[in-house]
C-alpha cells in the first residue's frame, strides 16, 4: 500500500489565486493601455512595455539575488509596471522610467519584504521618486487635440494648472487632455473598474468615497466637481491605487475612511498646495495610515462578548 | 463588515459534487472482521467490558465510561473478540480497539428490547444507553444536548439537514428513504423536552429532499421545513441557529442558553427507530465517493467496519488514492491508513487521485482581505495569522480567535492558499495558554 497524503482541513480550495487576481487587475487595465497608445502614440505604449519589463527583471533579479523563491510569476511586478507608466508623462526619457521601476519594485516592494508587505504602493513611490528628481521632465505635458480625424499633440498644460484652458467634458471623459499617460481617459479607467466589481476582485467603497469627497468639497468650494473628478489621477488612483490590497484597509469601513481622506488630501494639495495635482500624495498618505486605520476598523465577531475580560 | 442592516452570515461556495444524491442507500454485507474503537464520540473514551476470546452479540454493550462526557459503545456484529489492541485515530488520539471475527449469524443480544420510556428523565437515561452521539460530524454525545442545564428556557428544536460540506449526501438519503421516522422523531423529542417549536433546515441544493419531507407533514404540526441557501457553512450550529430562528450564540454560550437544541436529521430518526426496537446505534449510512472511487454510492455499514471494506464494497478504487478523507473535504479528517473503522459520526468516506490530493503551495499574504469576506463570524484571519506571528497574546484575545469553528472558508478563500485553519487552531491553544498565564 502506498502512502496517503495527511494534512489539515480544508482539502479543496477556491480557484482564485494571486496570479489569478492579478491577471483579472491586468485585463482591466488593457482598455486604458489601448486608450494611451491612442491618444498619446505608440511612444506611450512602448514606455508601458519598457515599465513592465523592467519592474520583472527588477524582481526577478532581486529574487535571484538574493536566493529567495522567484515570485515574478503572481504577476504583480507587471500591474506595477503598468501602473507606474500610467503615472508618466509620455515625453518622459526612458531611462528615468526604468529608474522609477527599480525605486518602485527593489526600494519599496522588496526591501520591505517583497509582495504583501509594503507600506506604501510602489507604483506611487515611483512617481513620487521621479517627481521629486525630474521635476521638469515629470511635469512637461503635450496634449492631443484632434484635427481632420487624426490626433496631434502639442506641449502645453494640465487642465489642473493655473490659467489653463480647461477642455470640455466630453473630450476630458474620452482623455484627450493633458496629463499622465493613463490617467486621462475617464471611460477606459471606468470600463476597467467595472470589469474589478464585477469579479469581485475589488468592493467600490473605496473609490466611491473618493469621489464622493472629491465632488462634496468642490461644491463647497465653489468648484467645478466634474472637472476635478475628471482631471489629473483622480480616476486612476481612485480605480487602481485606492483599491490596491496591501497598502489599503481590509474592511469595508477601513475603505470607506481610506477613500475619504484620499479625496480630502487630493483637493487640499489641489486647492491650497504647491503642486497642481496631489492624488499620488494623498494615496501614499493614506498607505502611511493604513494600520492604524486597520486597528480602529477591525470587524465585530459574530456573537462576540462586547469589551471582552483583561 | 459595519452592520448597516442585518444580514445574513458570510460563506464560500463551494462545489456541491452531491454525485450520490440519487444513490438509494445499500446494505453492506457484515464484514469477516471490524475494529471498534473506544473513543467514537466528544469526551473521554470508553473502557471495554469484554475480554479476548468473549463471544459478543449484535446489540451488546461492549464499552462504557464513568465520566459525564461519554456515549457507550454497542457491539455491531455477533462473533468473538479476538484481541484488544491499541488504536490511534485520524485525530492522533490513542485509543483502545476490539477487534471482532464475525460469525455471519447476527445474532441479537437478548438485552435488546424496545425502552420503557414515561417521563424527561427516563427518555434522557434512554438516549443515554443507545449510544447516540452527533451523527453529523461532531459526535457530541446526545443524552447530554438533550439534557442542558436550563431546560425551562429551551422551547425550540433545530434539525439540521443543511448537508453543506460537498459530496455528502447521507442525510439527503435519510430524508428521501425515512422521512417518518424523521417526524416521528422530532415529536418523540418534543415530547419529552416540552420543546414548542420545530424547525428542520436544508440547503436548497436538495430540493426534493426539501419537497419529500414537506409531503409527509401532516396539516396541523408546527414542524417548519427552512430551506436554506447553499452556501457553505450552513450546517454548521450557530449558523444554522442564526438561518432558522435569527437567534445568536454568544461567545461562551450553548445553543440551549439560546433556548434552542439543534440536532442532526440521522440522530432524531434514530430516536424513532431506537424507541421502538431498542436497537444501539451500530449501524452508519456514509457517501463512499470522490476521483478515486469506482462506483460512489450510499452505503449502510456496520460500525467498526474499515475503509478498505467499505471501498472494496464500492468497487475499489479506479486510480491511484493519494488522500483519504473521513468525513467532508471541508472539515473532514485525512487518514493515513485504510484500516480505520468506520465510526459513529462518520458521514462520508472519499478517497482522492492525486489531482485532487494536492493543494497548491503557499504564497505570501497579500492583505486582500477575502478571509475575512469569507468567515461566517466576520474573524480576522489575516490579523490572527500576524499576531499569532508575533505572539501576541492581548492581540489574538481582542480578535476573538476563541470564536473560530474552523469551518475552512478563509482557507478556501485565500488566492496565496495560506493554511489558515491551521494557523487558527494554533492561534486559539496559543491564546489558551496565554489567558491562564494571565489568570495566575
Amino acid at each position: 500500500m502506498n502512502k496517503l497524503i495527511v494534512q489539515a482541513s480544508p482539502h479543496i480550495r477556491g480557484p482564485k489565486s494571486t496570479s489569478s487576481v492579478m491577471r483579472d487587475v491586468i485585463i482591466a487595465l488593457v482598455p486604458a493601455i489601448i486608450a494611451s497608445s491612442i491618444i498619446f502614440g505608440l511612444q506611450a505604449l512602448l514606455l508601458i512595455c519598457v515599465c513592465i519589463i523592467s519592474s520583472v527583471l527588477f524582481e526577478f533579479l532581486y529574487r535571484k539575488i538574493t536566493k529567495q523563491d522567484n515570485t515574478i510569476g503572481d504577476l504583480s511586478a507587471v500591474v506595477t509596471g503598468i501602473l507606474l507608466a500610467f503615472n508618466l508623462p509620455v515625453t518622459l526619457p526612458i531611462w528615468m522610467a526604468v529608474i522609477g521601476c527599480f525605486v518602485a519594485i527593489v526600494i519599496v516592494k522588496q526591501l520591505f519584504g517583497g509582495i504583501g508587505q509594503n507600506f506604501a504602493n510602489p507604483a506611487i513611490m515611483g512617481r513620487i521618486v521621479l517627481l521629486a528628481s525630474f521635476a521638469t521632465p515629470m511635469t512637461s505635458w503635450v496634449l492631443p487635440s484632434v484635427e481632420g480625424g487624426k490626433i496631434s499633440l502639442v506641449a502645453g498644460a494640465t487642465p489642473l494648472a493655473d490659467g489653463a484652458q480647461i477642455p470640455s467634458y466630453l473630450d476630458m471623459f474620452l482623455g484627450l487632455r493633458g496629463g499622465c499617460l493613463g490617467e486621462t481617459c475617464v471611460l477606459a479607467l471606468l470600463i476597467g473598474g467595472i470589469y474589478l466589481v464585477a469579479r469581485k476582485i475589488i468592493t467600490p467603497t473605496a473609490p466611491l468615497a473618493f469621489f464622493a469627497t472629491v465632488v462634496v468639497f468642490s461644491l463647497f468650494t465653489n468648484q467645478d466637481p466634474i472637472m476635478q473628478l475628471m482631471s489629473g489621477g483622480v480616476m486612476l488612483g481612485a480605480i487602481f491605487m485606492a483599491t490596491d490590497y496591501t497598502t489599503t484597509p481590509t474592511t469595508e469601513l477601513g475603505k470607506l475612511i481610506f477613500g475619504i481622506g484620499c479625496g480630502f488630501i487630493t483637493m487640499m494639495i489641489r486647492g491650497y498646495g504647491a503642486y497642481p495635482e496631489g492624488v499620488s500624495f494623498a494615496i501614499l498618505l493614506m498607505n502611511i495610515l493604513t494600520p492604524h486605520i486597520d486597528n480602529l476598523t477591525r470587524t465585530v465577531p459574530f456573537g462576540a462578548k462586547k469589551g471582552g475580560k483583561k | 463588515m459595519a452592520g448597516f442592516f442585518k444580514k445574513s452570515l458570510s460563506g464560500v461556495k463551494v462545489p456541491h459534487n452531491k454525485n450520490t444524491m440519487e444513490s438509494a442507500t445499500v446494505d453492506m454485507p457484515i464484514p469477516e472482521q471490524v475494529t471498534i474503537p473506544m473513543l467514537q464520540h466528544m469526551g473521554a473514551p470508553c473502557e471495554p467490558l469484554v475480554k479476548t476470546g468473549d463471544h459478543v452479540k449484535v446489540g451488546q454493550l461492549v464499552g462504557s465510561s464513568t465520566q459525564f462526557m461519554s456515549a457507550p459503545i454497542h457491539a455491531s456484529v455477533s462473533g468473538d473478540v479476538t484481541a484488544i489492541d491499541e488504536y490511534i485515530n485520524p485525530a492522533g488520539i490513542r485509543t483502545k480497539c476490539l477487534v471482532i471475527k464475525t460469525d455471519g449469524l447476527q445474532e441479537v443480544d437478548e438485552s435488546i428490547a424496545p425502552p420503557i420510556v414515561n417521563t424527561r428523565e427516563e427518555f434522557i437515561e434512554a438516549i443515554k444507553n443507545s449510544g447516540l452521539v452527533g451523527l453529523g460530524g461532531a459526535g457530541f454525545p446526545t443524552a447530554i444536548k438533550l439534557n442542558p442545564k436550563n431546560p425551562e428556557k429551551v422551547d425550540t428544536l433545530v434539525i439540521n439537514c443543511a448537508e453543506c460540506e460537498p459530496y455528502i449526501t447521507a442525510d439527503n438519503r435519510e430524508c428521501m428513504e425515512n422521512a417518518p421516522a424523521i417526524l416521528n422523531g422530532i415529536k418523540t423529542v418534543m415530547k419529552y423536552l416540552n420543546l414548542k417549536k420545530p424547525y428542520i433546515g436544508i440547503e436548497d441544493n436538495k430540493p426534493k429532499a426539501i419537497a419529500h419531507i414537506k409531503s409527509q407533514i401532516i396539516a396541523g404540526d408546527p414542524i417548519e421545513v427552512v430551506s436554506l441557501k447553499s452556501k457553505y457553512p450552513q450546517g454548521a450550529e450557530k449558523v444554522l441557529i442564526y438561518e432558522t430562528t435569527g437567534r445568536v450564540v454568544e461567545e461562551g454560550m450553548l445553543p440551549a442558553d439560546a433556548g434552542v437544541i439543534v440536532m442532526n436529521v440521522s440522530s432524531v430518526a434514530f430516536v424513532d427507530s431506537y424507541m421502538k426496537t431498542g436497537m444501539p446505534l451500530i449501524k452508519k449510512r456514509l457517501t463512499v465517493d470522490g476521483s478515486a472511487v469506482k462506483e460512489p454510492k450510499n452505503v449502510r455499514v456496520a460500525i467498526g467496519t474499515t475503509f478498505e471494506d467499505v471501498l472494496n464494497f464500492c468497487g475499489g478504487f479506479k486510480t491511484e488514492p493519494k488522500k483519504v478523507i473521513m468525513g467532508g473535504p471541508m472539515m473532514g479528517i485525512s487518514v493515513y491508513t485504510l484500516k480505520t473503522p468506520v465510526i459513529k459520526n462518520n458521514n462520508a468516506i472519499l478517497a482522492f487521485d492525486e489531482k485532487d490530493a494536492v493543494t497548491p503551495n503557499e504564497t505570501a499574504c497579500i492583505r486582500c482581505g477575502s478571509c475575512v469576506r469569507a468567515c461566517p463570524f466576520s474573524l480576522m484571519p489575516l490579523e490572527i495569522e500576524r499576531a499569532l506571528k508575533l505572539e501576541d497574546g492581548a492581540k489574538l484575545e481582542k480578535l476573538k480567535v476563541n470564536l473560530c469553528m474552523a469551518c475552512g472558508c478563509c482557507a478556501f478563500a485565500c488566492p496565496a492558499h495560506r493554511d489558515l485553519v491551521t494557523t487558527n487552531n494554533l492561534a486559539k491553544k496559543f491564546l489558551r495558554n496565554y489567558s491562564s498565564k494571565q489568570a495566575k
